[in-house]
């Protein structure tokens, strides 16, 4: 019997099981931000512990940081006073800090690959549940708590209980107008937000073979939206033509050696899996939540449930997110008004996420009363997408043009919404509160379909609209 | 380090929180994440959810005041792997999550703080969260090592993954003295990584 990539991995980076039954687990790669690591970096000091690896640890910070003006100190003392504590953190335990100063500051899970730290084969770590992002790459990505990222910084490992493995097959190709985040968000509502608990996501299939690094990204990111913790594709060229030249990657006959290898850690053409779940790449259409959770989620022509036709728990689920939403039962998602567009987040900030929604943009006027904007998720992302010229393509239009971060998929800086604004939103939750008013609403979907709605004022289908595309 | 970080059992009064998919933003909202420490996050603990109630939250209500086990339903603390979720749960006075299912980096930041997460039935979640709204003063016992719940003459089964459970009772759910125990046996596996050699580069 075969191994799967997560099995071949995982024994790899077994360096014993511990008393407790969990395995202790080196981790390849450390990746570290501002906002959940100041209290761990406290923490080694209180044990007087050091960073074991440093060199193996990257920080950069996304989360809190303005993206309007940058001038230092910021605006906002506590961002600020964030900012020196991970600049201080990364000096006194020697952690490669990347911030904007070295031109690859950005959202972590967009730098860790475009800088070719996220290989195949490793395992990795982040403060940060959407780590799954860099399983694009064929590793192993674990989201991890503060009290967990103080255990990697001083030992290199981390105490976890093993994983089973889902095999989810995407057959076909997809529609126009149909994109990575539609397939993530219609697994998501097929297997549920708490489907994969458990699990790690293995994606495949002709979709997957056919995807670019940057949307097999955008699914495995949400693969927490399902409960899975970890989610990942297989390396095979297209995973090999994205690392090859960047900064971090293997260079020369060294690159060929790793090529060779990280054919080696792909699951095996006989592997078993606990689990298998197929999907027909026709049935996926552009998709919008409607909910509180991502798995609230339907088909942009669908209708809304009708809690009267649904009973118990469930109904009771769809009546509280229709009445947070102040959706209508029965109604048609498409043409719900909205207030604010925004296009950003590690699941949709690349440059091809910016080209799509550009290409939709283009020639449009952003609807009166809707505020637009557009945040790069990194400062790499935001140079290609100037030298393309796509800033004034959204600016034209209408659309705020800002600097690399999280922005307004957490609203931890100034980007948030006002009272019970509603947001056609590019990024991964849709929970009450995430965009920063308790009240504020919001509706996830493609950056095509953020476009499409900045300019209609209203959800619109992305196919009726856009020029041809993929 | 003399301290006792064994968690046997918990003994205390409860609070039931009825709904599936709470996530850990409504535990504790992104903003309270702008603080380099964990310091005074129990008073905000659900805090948009509270307000929005009006004060008829669980965690406003007095009758509920000083419990120390939580009872939820299915699939509480997805979404962000914020450790401030539980941080603030602990901070308020929370102990122990009884419920349905647990999301699993909730899951794991919990034992990492020693807060027990046990697993009961449906119904059984239905049935406790009754009982406490019938008569919150009624004490329960959370027997982490027998792997049972209970409350007077009543008791319903928990299901606790072993690992976990003997990591609780041995008082070994730290795991950091663990993991920086043996850096040579580590530095061997990090040794060994073909990525890590620079794949046979000089």
């Amino acid at each position: 019997m075969g191994k799967t990539l997560l099995e071949k991995v995982w024994d790899l980076h077994t360096v014993r099981e511990l008393p407790s039954g969990q395995t202790q687990l080196f981790m390849g790669l450390h990746l570290v931000h501002e906002v959940t690591s100041p209290q761990a970096f406290q923490m080694l000091r209180e044990r007087d512990l050091s960073v074991r690896y440093p060199e193996r640890t990257f920080a950069t910070a996304d989360h809190i940081i303005p993206t309007d003006s940058r001038r230092r100190p910021y605006a906002d003392a506590m961002a600020e006073e964030m900012f020196v504590h991970i600049e201080r953190n990364s000096v006194d335990f020697g952690l490669e800090f990347f911030d904007e100063s070295t031109g690859r500051q950005g959202i972590v899970h967009v730098i860790g690959p475009e800088l070719g730290l996220t290989q195949p084969g490793m395992t990795i770590a982040c403060g940060d549940s959407h780590t799954s992002t860099h399983g694009a790459f064929g590793a192993v990505a674990i989201g991890i708590g503060t009290s967990q990222i103080r255990d990697v910084l001083a030992s290199g490992c981390l105490a976890i209980d093993p994983l089973k493995v889902r095999r989810i097959d995407v057959s076909g190709s997809l529609g126009r107008g149909v994109y990575a985040k539609d397939v993530i968000l219609h697994i998501i509502g097929h297997l549920g937000v708490h489907g994969g608990v458990g699990y790690a996501y293995e994606y495949g299939g002709d979709v997957f073979d056919a995807f670019s690094m940057e949307e097999r990204m955008t699914v495995c990111n949400m693969s927490i939206e399902g409960g899975a913790r970890v989610g990942y594709v297989n390396p095979d060229q297209t995973t090999y033509d994205y690392i090859r030249g960047r900064e971090f990657a293997p260079k020369g006959a060294a690159f060929d050696r790793a090529v060779e290898w990280w054919e080696t850690m792909k699951s095996d053409a006989d592997a078993d899996y606990d689990s298998l779940v197929e999907i027909d790449g026709a049935d996926i259409e552009p998709m919008v939540t409607w909910g509180i959770n991502p798995g609230q989620v339907a088909g942009v022509g669908e209708k809304l449930p009708d809690p009267d036709s649904l009973e118990g728990a469930q109904r009771a689920s769809v009546e509280e997110a229709l009445a947070f939403m102040k959706l209508q039962p029965g109604a048609a998602i498409a043409e719900t008004p909205i207030d604010v567009a925004f296009i950003g987040s590690c699941t949709n900030s690349r440059i091809s996420d910016l080209r799509e929604a550009a290409k939709v943009a283009a020639g449009g006027r952003v609807a009166k009363n809707v505020k637009a904007l557009v945040v790069p998720g990194s400062q790499q992302v935001l140079k290609q997408a100037e030298a393309e010229g796509l800033h004034e393509t959204f600016l034209a239009a209408g659309f705020e043009w800002r600097q690399a971060g999280c922005s307004m998929c957490l609203a931890m800086n100034p980007d948030k919404l006002v009272g019970d604004q509603i947001c056609a939103s590019s990024s991964n939750r849709n929970f009450k509160g995430r965009q920063g008013s308790p009240t504020g609403r919001t509706l996830l979907m493609s950056p095509a379909m953020v476009a499409a709605a900045a300019l209609a004022g209203e959800v619109v289908d992305v196919r009726t609209v856009s020029r041809p595309t993929a | 380090m003399t301290t006792d970080m064994r968690v046997i059992e918990i003994t205390g009064t409860a609070i039931p929180l009825r709904g599936n998919d709470i996530d850990t933003d409504r535990v504790i909202p992104a903003r309270y994440l702008r603080a380099v420490t964990f310091d005074g996050l129990g008073e905000h603990v659900f805090e948009d959810d509270r307000k929005a109630m009006g004060g008829a939250h669980p965690f406003d209500n007095p009758r509920y005041a000083g419990a120390s086990v939580l009872v939820v339903n299915n699939n509480f603390g997805s979404g962000s792997s914020r450790e401030h979720a539980p941080q603030a749960l602990l901070r308020w006075g929370i102990e122990a999550v009884v419920g349905k299912s647990f999301a699993e980096i909730f899951f794991g930041n919990c034992y990492t703080l020693g807060i027990v997460c046990a697993v009961v039935s449906s119904d059984d979640a239905a049935e406790i969260q009754n009982a406490v709204e019938a008569d919150p003063a009624i004490e329960f016992t959370v027997d982490v090592d027998g792997c049972v719940l209970r409350s007077g003459s009543r008791q319903w089964p928990l299901s606790i993954p072993e690992a976990v459970r003997d990591g609780l009772v041995s008082g070994t759910w730290d795991a950091i003295g663990e993991l920086v125990g043996n850096p040579a046996e580590v530095r061997r596996v990090h040794d060994s990584l073909p990525y890590v050699r620079g794949f046979g580069a000089d």
